[in-house]
């Protein structure tokens, strides 16, 4: 599938890159920043998602069986995919990654994950926006997500940023967002 | 078993073509393909029938192939009801880029008004 047939009329800009470190509400200091594309981040991120409650899967991402996990790091890490990760100390806690339908000019599907552990204290909000203006950066002008109906605090988050529901037909609701072409960083 | 597949050209819709009709010439279903309209579908509704035409050919069963107009998801379930079939099949859902499912409109319809078993094939 691929994603919606139209998009926002007005861009968001003004967003903030990474790298970057914010404090979250229980006080901790965690560090955004871009995959830098080492053996070290992908088994950073495999911990992450090996230690994730499967009852937080979305959609059948992500995936539980070691071997579909596996496959799964590989299609989002690929050439042409953005991928930003939140640190808690040497841990990733949360993960934002961005994947072309169809090269690298083509509108990006967007998703996201936070640990249980850190639910709850803002890291998601301050992840997407960071993510964003790191695709903006790259020249990403158009992105998409779907999300679960039922999924209310997730659908609050993404409007607030500045998604717009696109698609309300099915269980899960299509958001998009349009970007600014952004150049100057402000992280 | 009697057993009404629904396929509107997507992509998963082909692949429960393919599983559901290698299904019934293993287990001898009695089969019948409802070809709905998806504005969403790759394919031409007439594709669609030869798809399944080939799919039939092939594993050496007969099934009646018939062309349904009007809203999918009520069609399906009221002739699942009319004509007494055991269970509807259809497509799983579509995958993201990244590898999200998303279950379909029609599908979404049917299971939530289907009084009939519903397979949805992944």
């Amino acid at each position: 599938m691929t994603g919606p047939e139209r998009y926002p009329n007005d861009a968001v800009g003004g967003l903030p890159t990474p790298p970057r470190t914010v404090e979250d509400a229980e006080e901790r200091q965690i560090r955004l920043r871009a995959d830098d594309g080492t053996e070290s981040d992908r088994e950073a991120l495999r911990a992450m998602y090996e230690a994730f409650d499967p009852a937080d899967r979305a959609q059948g991402i992500p995936p539980s069986r070691p071997s579909q996990l596996e496959d799964w790091l590989d299609r989002i890490l690929e050439e042409g995919c953005y991928n930003v990760f939140a640190f808690d100390g040497d841990d990733v806690i949360g993960h934002v990654t961005l994947v072309p339908e169809n090269g690298t000019e083509s509108p990006y599907e967007l998703a996201i994950f936070v640990l249980q552990s850190h639910q709850g204290a803002g890291i998601g909000t301050a992840l997407i926006e960071t993510a964003l203006g790191y695709g903006a950066e790259q020249g990403i002008t158009k992105v998409w997500l779907t999300v679960e109906r039922w999924n209310r605090a997730a659908v609050g988050l993404y409007e607030k940023i500045g998604f717009e529901t696109t698609d309300a037909e099915s269980f899960e609701l299509e958001m998009a967002i349009r970007l600014d072409a952004q150049t100057e960083s402000t992280g | 078993m009697k057993v009404l597949l629904g396929i509107g050209g997507s992509d998963d819709s082909i692949r429960a073509l393919e599983r559901v009709v290698d299904r019934a010439a293993a287990v001898g279903d009695e089969l019948t393909i409802a070809i709905v309209e998806n504005p969403r579908s790759p394919r031409s509704r007439d594709a669609v029938a030869e798809r399944a035409r080939e799919e039939l050919d092939a594993a050496g069963i007969d099934a009646e192939i018939r062309q349904v107009d009007g809203d999918p998801g009520s069609e399906l379930v009221d002739m699942a009801e009319r004509e007494e079939f055991d269970e509807i099949a259809l497509g799983g859902g579509q995958t993201s880029p990244m590898g999200k499912i998303n279950v379909g409109s029609i599908a979404e319809f049917v299971l939530l008004n289907a009084h009939t078993t519903v397979k949805l094939v992944r």
